[in-house]
């Protein structure tokens, strides 16, 4: 069992389960020993970030938060058929990515929008699906991070299986950090209740598979709150498993850092999977189509809004030095560039062409989707202006 | 050519031992499938041959077997899940419909999930509730899967490979009543690949003239394609000439080939294991009075399963497809 480190409170809801911290609300940096038995503390793991490492990850969160004021406000212009925000989750995002190795795979679930910026994903293409243009939006290949998965819980079978490809490549504990790989699901409190995300834990532990489980327990699953998911800490869960569990505070980005560095040191060793609980908060609704004040307080949601995990990196960055209004400046500036071109990109999204319904049904012709398509293209060539119209 | 005479169990074991051996991503996986051999015994001797790794034993989980043989897919391999028996298909039933099946089409053709799912199915084994079911109309309706069931040793070797070859995920239905059914098997059959122009002939998806005939046409695929035969080899003797064809597939659905027959015949009778209600033979009435309706002689009737549960093993010759039954709605159809 990796170790717990130092206990703090991080919400009233909040029971007395340790879990790592880094750095408190306030921005002070929380001191362990560099050692934990024989492995290197969670302290020692994050000791050789600079301030421009900081900087980058406090970049990351605050662009991932205005990514998902734009998209917000996208969906309310009618731009955007639906959107699930991270607001509140970035630091639970954007500090596990940073900890990925370039080959290592990503399976998200669907707001892990921190996650695809560090990746790289384009920002209009994280809204394809959002905007009802496309099912998936990005190639997986590209930037080793997986589609959206709506159905809850599903891809994170995909992950144990994807990882259970990696091992018989060859691709675990070569001790080469250019080849040895590793693969994250990411999923919420709610998806833990999912029959397949334990039977992903039963594979991925009997098969020593080079998996990490990365929990956002974010109190929420639209209307229920965690406790009508489990009676027990949610980093527990993998222990009848067999796979070590550690809960850390999701709102502290350094600390998902290093949590993730050291799962991810496992799963490339070939050590095998690490369930994580990173406990954070949805700050926002579960959906734009959702209405928080039906079943949760004002207070609980002004107590989180105190514990903002941008807020609290600023701090630390105010705290150690390494704040500087111009480039504060700088980065508002490049934080309302991106707002400027998402919605130039998203609006000039024209629309799929009919026919597309058809396309990538099957990789090979199929006889039924041959005569439906050849049909349709007839039925819309001959009453084309009447579709037109009613389009 | 070198034929050898063997049942279609071990047709299917030799289609999957010529994959294994031609390509090093294909992979097995299911319960009970190494040292055990499966419990049809489909896999038997695989795994001491091609190893752990690729003959994998699985815990006992469908949706976890389905669900990580498409990453495995995602990575670039090509696993071939056994489900033990038809009924516990349905754990995994959600990763097959909402996830192997669409994920081609959500990614814009840039992931392909070449997954195999065999399923020993269909009933006459004497089995317990579970056992028994012909589950192929719940696969066929959804897009993005295909549905195959051989009926010949030879066809069980030939699909199994051109299923394994596939770049789309086919479900597999393996008519188990029929396993120990010999036939000749040419082993040295090139794969059959399936073709990117769709005016080239499918070899998963093509039906074939199993019997030729001029009054009526039987239609059937998997188990009862054996029964349409007995059936025929009956009327001949009463001096009906019936026409069958093994359709091969559920998904896609060869109606071309149906449909020529029947235009010749005037009639047809439609005969699976699976209830008539909502099944393929519902589907092929429909598209035979579209596309025959001015050469039939008769209503296209269907012999199948009943609405109602598969039943006791006490039953079950009462509950599927007989040849009396095929015979009496023959009979219904010549009366017009």
């Amino acid at each position: 069992m990796p170790h717990q480190a130092n206990a703090g409170s991080v919400g009233e809801s909040a029971d007395v389960t340790p879990l790592v911290q880094l750095v408190t609300p306030t921005g002070e940096r929380v001191h362990e020993p560099d050692n934990a038995g024989d492995r290197p503390g969670y302290a020692a793991r994050v000791a050789h970030l600079g301030a421009d490492d900081l900087r980058a990850m406090y970049r990351d969160m605050v662009l991932t938060r205005r990514f998902d004021d734009e998209a917000t406000a996208l969906q309310r212009h009618g731009e955007l058929a639906l959107y699930a925000q991270s607001t509140g989750q970035e630091a639970a995002q954007v500090g596990p990515a940073h900890a990925l190795a370039p080959q290592d795979m990503v399976f998200p679930s669907y707001r892990e929008h921190g996650i695809l910026h560090v990746r790289g994903v384009d920002p209009v293409d994280r809204l394809r699906l959002y905007r009802g243009q496309d099912h998936g939006g990005w190639d997986p290949a590209e930037h080793n991070v997986s589609l959206y998965t709506l159905v809850i819980g599903s891809h994170v079978l995909h992950a144990t299986g994807y990882a259970m490809g990696v091992q018989r490549d060859g691709a675990v504990g070569t001790g080469d950090p250019a080849r040895d790989t590793a693969v994250v699901a990411c999923f919420g409190d709610g998806a833990t209740s999912q029959g397949d995300v334990s039977e992903a834990l039963v594979f991925a532990a009997v098969n020593d598979a080079p998996v990490v489980f990365w929990c956002q327990n974010n109190q929420w699953a639209i209307s229920e709150p965690t406790t009508r998911q489990s009676s027990a800490p949610l980093y527990r869960r993998g222990e009848g498993f067999g796979v070590p569990g550690v809960r850390v505070d999701g709102n502290d980005v350094l600390a998902c850092y290093a949590v993730m560095a050291e799962a991810l040191e496992r799963a490339h060793a070939g050590h095998g999977p690490t369930f994580v609980e990173a406990y954070t908060y949805r700050m926002g609704a579960h959906t734009t189509s959702d209405d928080p004040t039906r079943y949760r307080e004002r207070a609980e949601e002004e107590y989180w809004r105190r514990r903002d995990p941008i807020e609290r990196l600023a701090a630390l960055l105010r705290a150690e030095g390494h704040w500087d209004e111009q480039w504060a400046a700088d980065l508002a500036a490049e934080a309302d560039a991106l707002g400027e071109s998402l919605r130039a990109g998203v609006r000039a999204l024209g629309a799929p062409e009919t026919t597309s319904m058809f396309d990538h049904v099957y990789a090979t012709p199929h006889a039924q989707v041959t005569a439906e398509r050849e049909w349709f293209e007839t039925y819309e060539s001959e009453t084309g202006d009447a579709a037109e119209v009613a389009r | 050519m070198s034929t050898e005479t063997m049942p279609l169990a071990k047709a299917i074991t030799a289609g999957l031992r010529a994959a294994l051996d031609a390509d090093d991503t294909v992979l097995l996986m299911g319960e009970d499938i190494g040292r055990l051999g499966g419990v049809f015994r489909v896999t038997d001797g695989l795994q001491k041959d091609f190893g752990e790794h690729r003959v994998v034993d699985t815990p006992l989980a469908e949706s976890g077997i389905v669900g990580t043989a498409i990453g495995l897919a995602m990575r670039g391999y090509r696993p071939v899940c056994e489900i033990q028996f038809d009924g516990f298909v349905f754990p995994a039933y959600d990763q097959i419909t909402t996830q192997l099946a669409k994920l081609h089409n959500r990614s814009g053709g840039r992931i392909q999930v070449p997954v195999v799912i065999r399923i020993p199915y269909g009933g006459g084994i004497g089995a317990v509730e579970h056992h028994s079911e012909s589950p192929e109309a719940l696969f066929a309706h959804t897009a993005g899967l295909r549905v195959v069931s051989p009926a010949t040793p030879q066809d069980a070797y030939d699909m199994m490979r051109a299923a394994i070859a596939s770049p789309d995920p086919v479900i597999f239905l393996e008519p188990k009543g029929r396993y120990w059914s010999k036939g000749e098997v040419d082993l040295e059959a090139p794969v059959p690949t399936i073709a990117a122009d769709a005016g080239t002939p499918d070899p998963l998806g093509t039906a074939r003239v199993a019997r030729a005939g001029t009054d009526v046409t039987l239609v059937a695929y998997g188990p009862t394609v054996a029964t349409a035969l007995s059936a025929a080899e009956a009327l001949a003797e009463e001096g009906t000439s019936a026409e069958v064809v093994d359709l091969r597939s559920v998904s896609p659905l060869d109606v071309p080939t149906v449909a020529d027959s029947v235009r010749r015949t005037g009639r047809c009778v439609v005969v699976h294991e699976a209830p008539s209600f909502l099944g393929a033979g519902a589907e092929l009435a429909a598209r035979l009075a579209e596309e025959c309706f001015y050469h039939l002689e008769a209503p296209v009737l269907r012999v199948g399963g009943f609405h109602a549960p598969y039943p006791v093993a006490k039953l079950e010759h009462e509950y599927l497809p007989s040849v009396d039954r095929v015979l009496d709605a023959v009979d219904r159809a010549m009366s017009h």
